[in-house]
C-alpha cells in the first residue's frame, strides 16, 4: 500500500494477541483505520502514546517490525450509484472482479436519526406470501428478524420476499455465510434479472469471522446513501445476525471486558439497537426496511441475541414446517408484526384485521382438537372441521410457496371459512359478513 | 479561571483527561475535536487523571485534545415553555437541531427566550421568601406555571421589588430579592439545577395516600396506584408493556405527563409525536401533547445519555412538583438505563455485581426512586410526582438484578406475563402475583372509605382471593379432569373467570373500553360480587362452563358500551334474565 502525505508510518509494535497489537504512536485519533503488514485494523483503545488495534483478519503472521499505517479515517465506503448489481467484501471492496467503487466517501457507522424528523411508517410492503402479508404484515420502515433453527430455509425465503417486495434497492448484508448460500443468492438474484437492484456485502464462513463487524454498517451506509440522497425504498437484508453477535463476543472477550448473559458482551443491546434502528421512514418517501435473520439454537428465544432482538425489533416472524402439508409456513401463532395494525383494513381491504383474527382463532382451535386427537379423546363435529379448515387454510394460505395479493389472500379465506363453518362459528362482525361471505 | 485538561486516553467513549486544576465529581467538561465540543461528565478521578464518559461517539478523538471543565455538574434549564417540548436526554429541543441526522457536538436551548408570557405576581414586596417560593405566575397551556424562587438560593430572602401583571420573556427580571447579608439578587422565569440531585424545597413529605385515576381497571381497582407514589411494569418483549405505557399515559388524571423513552425503539416515540397532538385529554378536553413532555433518548443514541435521560426527566418533574401540580413520569425502560450503567462500570473496569451490572445497582435504583413522591410545600399547598418505569428482564425472567432491585422500592408491581398475553388476556398483567402496597396503607384506606365506599378494599380484596383460589381449582381440573371434581368447584373456576373477563381485561384499542372511569369501575365490581356471592343451581359442569360463557359474553358487550346508555341497560336486563335459569331457589 502507497503511503500518502497524511498518512502516519510506525515499525514498532510493542504486543501481539489474537485479535489486537498495541504500538507507541501519536497523532491517532480514535476510530481510525490502519494497515498492519497490509491487514486492515482499526483503532480500539489508547492510553497515552500506546495505541491499541483490532485487527479484523487476526494477528497470524504479523512481525513485531510490522509496518504499520494509519489512514487518518475510520471506516468508510464510497458510495454512489454504480455500487448497484455490485459484490462486496466487509471492506467495501470488490470481490465480483469489477472495478472499485467510486463516489463520494461516506464513514460507516454515522450518526442517527433525529427522532422528529422521522415518519410514522405507514406504507405496506406486499411480499405475496400470505404468512406475513395477511397474518404479519410488514410496512416500509420496519425492522423485523426471522427467528430461525439453523436447518430452516431462512436464506430462501428471503430471497423470495426481496424478489417479490417492491422497493428500488435489495441490500445484502452476509454475515458467516457458507459458500454455497453466497453462491445461491447470486444465481437466484442474476437469474431474476434483478441484480440492476440488488448490492451484495458479503462475508462468508471462509472469511475471518472479526470482519463480520463491519458488514451491517457497511450494508446500512448504502442504503442511507439511497433513502436519503436518492428517496428510494431501500430493503436491507441481514443475515445471519448471530453470526454478527459472536463475532462481537469474540472481540469483547479478546479486549479482557467482563462478559455479561451467554458470554454476550454488555453492551450488546446497544450494539444491535444501532444497526436495526436504522430503519426508518423519511417524510420524503425514502425508507430503509431491515428484514434480518437470527437463528436460534434449539430454539431458544431467552438467548441473550434473540432476547435483545425482540426488545429492539418491530415483531419477529418464525418458520415451521407443517408435516399435514409437508411444507414450509410462517407460524401464525409465535409470528408478530408490530406495526401491522398501522396498514391493515387501512391500505388493504376494510375485513383484514376481522379476517386474520378469526382465521387465526379456528386455527388455534384446531390445534386443541390435535391435541384432543392424539390423546385419544372423541372429535365433535366442530373438532373435525376445524382440522379440515387448518389443513387448507395452511396448504392454500400459510405456505411460504403461496404468492397471492392481500385482496385474494382474503377471498380464499372468505372462501375457506364458508366451506368449513357457519357464520356464527366464524364470529366476524355482521356487516362484513353481509358483504364478503360466500353462501354454498 | 476555568480548569483546563487534556485528553491521555481513549477506549470507546470513556477518555481519561490530565487536568491543570480541581475538579469534581460529575463536573461538565467540553473536548474539542476537529473544532466540535463534546460534552461529557467526569464519574473518577484518580491524582491528576479525570476519567470522563462523553455524551458522544468519541471516532476522531486524539490525545492532546483540549478539554474546558465548567465547575457545575450536568444541568436541566427550568422555565415556562417546557410542555409539549420533545427533547432528548440532555434536555436537548430535538425540533430545533437541523437536519435529519442528530450532529455530533449541536446542543440547542431548551427554552424561548423571545416568547412573551402573561405574568401574574403572587408575592408582595416586603414578602420573606426562600428556595421554591412562589413569586407569580404564568399560563402555560393553560397550567398555572409559578415563578419560583431559584432552588439553588440559600436562607431566607425580602422582596425588595415585583414586577406588576403583564408580558414579560423568560430572561426578564422579574423580581428584586435581597439577601440576610443586604445584597440585591435580580430573578427572572428560568433557573438551573444539576439533574442528579433531588429538589428537596417542601416541608414535608407525607405516605401518599390519594388515588391516581388511570382509567385502567386491573390498576385502579386491583392495584391502585396513589399520587406520588410509585410502580413498576415488568414484562417479555410482545407481552403489551409499551401499551399499557401508553393507555396510562394517555388516561391518567394528571396535570403533566413526563415520558422519558430511554434506549427504546424511536418507532415507539414516533408514534407519541404523530398521536398525541391529536388525542384529546379525556379530563380537560384540550389535546394530550400540551400538558406532555417528552424525553427521547432512543435505543441509537449515545449511551452514556441515555443514563442521563432519566434523571433530566426526574428534575423537570420535581420543578413542576414544586408548583403544586400532579406530575405522572413513566420511563420506557429503567432496564435500559441500567445497561447504560453496566457499559459504564465495565469500561470503568470495576467489579462486576451479578450479571456484570455495577454493585452500587441497587442503591442507585433506590435513590430514583426515593425522589418521587407527594409533598407539602412550604405554603401548604401539595403536589406530587408519581413515578411508573418500565423493566425489560432479559429472557422474560424475573429473577434478574433490575427486576429484583426495582421490587425492592416500588411500591407497586404491575407483573406482565407472557401466557396471558399468549391467550390475548389484555393487559396481561397477572392478577396474583402483582400487587399494590398502598392497599395496605390505612390513609389510603380512609380515603378510599371516604370518595368510593367503605366496602370497596374488602371487595377488592375478596376478588383477588377469588382469583387465587380459580387458579388452584383449574390447576386441580387439569390434574383431575373436569369430572375429577365437584360441580361447585367449576362453579367458583368460573366466577373467578367472570371476574378476569369482565373486572380484569380490558380493550386498549375500544374507544369505550379503553378507559373506565371509577364511577363505573365500581358499577362493575358491586355486579360481579354480587353475582360470586350468589349460590346457583347446576347438573353438570357442562351447565356451568355454558352458563358462564352466556354471562361473559354479555359482560363483554356491556364493557363496549356508553355507561348507563339504553345498550347498556338492555345489556343488564339481559344480564338478569340469564342469571333468574341458574339462581338457587
Amino acid at each position: 500500500m502507497a503511503a500518502k502525505a497524511f498518512q502516519k508510518i510506525f515499525t514498532k509494535i510493542t504486543q501481539i494477541t489474537k485479535a489486537t497489537c498495541s504500538l507507541k504512536a501519536t497523532g491517532i485519533g480514535y476510530d481510525e483505520l490502519a494497515s498492519v503488514n497490509g491487514k486492515l485494523a482499526q483503532v480500539v483503545k489508547i492510553i497515552g502514546d500506546e495505541v491499541t488495534l483490532q485487527v479484523f483478519s487476526g494477528t497470524e503472521g504479523i512481525p513485531t517490525d510490522a509496518e504499520v499505517v494509519f489512514m487518518g479515517k475510520a471506516p468508510a465506503l464510497k458510495v454512489g450509484d454504480q455500487l448497484v448489481g455490485r459484490f462486496f467484501n466487509a471492506y467495501g471492496e470488490s470481490i465480483d472482479g469489477g472495478p472499485a467503487p467510486e463516489g463520494k466517501e461516506v464513514e460507516i457507522g454515522g450518526p442517527s436519526v433525529n427522532p422528529v424528523r422521522r415518519k410514522q411508517p405507514s406504507e405496506l410492503i406486499a411480499t405475496g406470501i400470505a404468512g406475513i402479508d395477511l397474518n404479519n404484515t410488514l410496512v416500509t420502515g420496519q425492522k423485523i428478524p426471522f427467528f430461525a433453527d439453523p436447518d430452516q430455509p431462512f436464506n430462501q425465503v428471503m430471497a423470495m420476499v426481496a424478489l417479490r417486495a417492491e422497493s428500488d434497492k435489495i441490500i445484502l448484508g452476509g454475515m458467516g455465510m457458507t459458500n454455497d448460500d453466497y453462491l445461491f443468492f447470486k444465481n437466484t438474484f442474476s437469474n431474476a434479472g434483478a441484480l440492476d437492484r440488488i448490492i451484495s456485502f458479503i462475508n462468508t464462513t471462509e472469511d475471518p469471522s472479526v470482519e463480520r463487524i463491519l458488514i451491517p454498517d457497511m450494508a446500512l451506509t448504502a442504503a442511507e446513501y439511497f433513502a436519503v440522497e436518492k428517496h428510494e425504498k431501500v430493503l436491507v437484508l441481514l443475515t445471519d445476525m448471530t453470526n454478527y453477535a459472536d463475532a462481537l463476543a469474540i472481540v469483547s472477550n479478546r479486549m479482557d471486558q467482563i462478559p455479561s448473559k451467554d458470554s454476550m458482551p454488555g453492551s450488546l443491546y446497544s450494539d444491535l439497537a444501532k444497526i436495526y434502528e436504522k430503519a426508518v421512514q423519511f417524510p420524503d418517501g425514502g425508507s430503509i426496511t431491515i428484514i434480518a435473520v437470527t437463528t436460534l439454537s434449539g430454539g431458544d428465544i431467552t438467548h441473550a441475541v434473540p432476547d435483545n432482538t425482540g426488545y429492539i425489533t418491530e415483531g419477529q416472524l418464525y418458520l415451521r414446517r407443517d408435516s399435514d402439508i409437508g411444507k414450509v409456513i410462517v407460524d401464525p401463532f409465535r409470528s408478530l408484526s408490530r406495526l401491522k395494525q398501522l396498514v391493515t383494513g387501512k391500505k388493504t381491504r376494510e375485513d383484514h384485521p376481522q379476517v386474520m383474527n378469526a382465521a387465526i382463532r379456528l386455527y388455534a382451535d384446531a390445534a386443541n382438537a390435535k391435541t384432543k386427537m392424539e390423546n385419544g379423546f372423541d372429535l365433535t363435529d366442530y373438532d373435525s372441521r376445524t382440522l379440515a379448515f387448518a389443513k387448507a387454510y395452511s396448504d392454500k394460505l400459510l405456505a411460504i410457496d403461496v404468492n397471492l395479493n392481500t385482496t385474494e389472500m382474503l377471498d380464499v379465506a372468505w372462501d375457506l371459512f364458508a366451506t368449513h363453518f357457519t357464520t356464527a362459528e366464524v364470529n366476524i362482525k355482521q356487516n362484513l359478513v353481509d358483504k364478503y361471505w360466500k353462501n354454498k | 479561571m476555568a480548569t483546563k485538561g487534556v485528553v491521555k486516553g481513549i477506549v470507546s467513549n470513556l477518555v481519561t483527561v490530565e487536568v491543570n486544576d480541581a475538579v469534581s465529581q460529575n463536573e461538565i467538561c467540553y473536548i474539542s475535536v476537529g473544532g466540535t465540543q463534546l460534552m461529557s461528565e467526569v464519574i473518577k478521578v484518580i491524582g491528576k487523571n479525570a476519567y470522563v464518559q462523553v455524551f458522544e461517539s468519541t471516532r476522531g478523538m486524539r490525545v492532546g485534545d483540549e478539554a474546558v471543565f465548567k465547575g457545575h455538574m450536568l444541568e436541566v434549564t427550568l422555565g415556562p415553555g417546557m410542555l409539549s417540548r420533545n427533547y432528548d436526554g440532555l434536555q436537548n429541543d430535538l425540533d430545533k437541531m437541523q437536519g435529519v441526522f442528530l450532529k455530533r457536538g449541536e446542543y440547542t436551548y431548551p427554552l424561548q427566550d423571545e416568547d412573551l408570557w402573561e405574568f401574574k405576581p403572587v408575592a408582595k414586596v416586603g414578602d420573606c421568601v426562600m428556595a421554591g417560593d412562589w413569586l407569580g405566575e404564568v399560563d402555560e397551556n393553560h397550567q398555572p406555571h409559578k415563578i419560583m424562587v431559584p432552588f439553588v438560593f440559600e436562607g431566607t430572602f425580602t422582596i425588595k421589588s415585583v414586577v406588576g401583571e403583564g408580558q414579560y420573556r423568560v430572561i426578564d427580571t422579574i423580581a428584586v430579592l435581597t439577601d440576610e447579608t443586604g445584597h440585591d439578587v435580580n430573578v427572572n422565569m428560568v433557573q438551573k439545577w444539576p439533574v442528579k440531585r433531588a429538589i428537596t424545597c417542601y416541608k414535608a413529605k407525607p405516605r401518599p395516600f390519594k388515588l391516581l385515576k388511570t382509567g385502567v381497571r386491573t390498576m385502579d381497582t386491583l392495584n391502585p396506584i396513589v399520587e406520588g407514589g410509585t410502580g413498576f411494569i415488568p414484562g417479555p418483549f410482545g407481552t403489551g408493556k409499551t401499551v399499557m405505557q401508553h393507555a396510562i399515559s394517555k388516561q391518567a388524571e394528571a396535570d403533566i405527563v413526563i415520558i422519558a423513552a430511554c434506549g427504546e425503539r424511536a418507532n415507539e416515540v414516533v408514534e407519541i409525536f404523530a398521536e398525541f397532538p391529536h388525542l384529546d385529554d379525556p379530563h380537560t378536553g384540550r389535546k394530550l401533547m400540551e400538558r406532555t413532555i417528552i424525553i427521547a433518548n432512543t435505543s441509537n443514541m449515545p449511551v452514556a445519555a441515555r443514563e442521563a435521560s432519566v434523571y433530566t426527566a426526574m428534575t423537570i418533574a420535581e420543578y413542576y412538583r414544586s408548583m403544586g401540580l400532579k406530575v405522572l413520569l413513566m420511563a420506557d425502560s429503567t432496564s435500559r438505563w441500567a445497561q447504560a450503567l453496566r457499559e459504564m462500570s465495565n469500561r470503568l473496569e470495576e467489579l462486576p455485581g451479578p450479571d456484570a451490572f455495577p454493585m452500587d445497582l441497587s442503591a442507585v435504583v433506590a435513590n430514583f426512586y426515593a425522589r418521587a413522591g407527594y409533598v407539602e410545600l412550604n405554603n401548604g399547598k401539595t403536589g406530587s410526582v408519581t413515578f411508573i418505569g418500565t423493566v425489560s428482564p432479559a429472557g422474560g425472567n424475573l429473577k434478574e438484578p433490575v427486576t429484583e432491585n426495582t421490587k425492592k422500592v416500588a411500591r407497586c408491581f404491575y407483573a406482565l406475563e407472557q401466557d396471558r398475553a399468549d391467550r390475548k388476556r389484555y393487559p396481561a398483567i397477572n392478577p396474583i402475583d402483582s400487587y399494590s402496597k398502598y392497599l395496605e396503607y390505612p390513609e389510603f384506606q380512609a380515603y378510599i372509605a371516604e370518595h368510593i365506599s367503605p366496602t370497596w378494599i374488602n371487595k377488592v380484596n375478596e376478588i383477588k382471593t377469588r382469583m387465587l383460589r380459580g387458579k388452584e381449582i383449574s390447576e386441580q381440573i387439569n390434574i383431575l379432569g373436569d369430572d375429577g371434581v365437584p360441580v361447585e368447584y367449576h362453579e367458583i373456576y368460573w366466577k373467578s373467570e367472570l371476574i378476569d373477563f369482565v373486572i380484569l381485561q380490558q380493550d386498549a384499542f375500544d374507544d369505550v373500553d379503553a378507559i373506565s372511569p371509577l364511577e363505573r369501575q365500581e358499577y362493575m365490581l358491586d355486579k360481579v360480587v354480587d353475582i360470586c356471592h350468589t349460590n346457583f343451581d347446576f347438573d353438570n359442569f357442562n351447565e356451568v362452563s355454558d352458563f358462564f360463557k352466556k354471562l361473559i359474553n354479555v359482560f363483554k358487550q356491556m364493557n363496549y358500551s356508553e355507561f348507563e346508555s339504553a345498550n347498556f341497560e338492555q345489556f343488564n336486563t339481559e344480564i338478569f334474565t340469564l342469571l333468574q335459569t341458574h339462581v338457587k331457589k
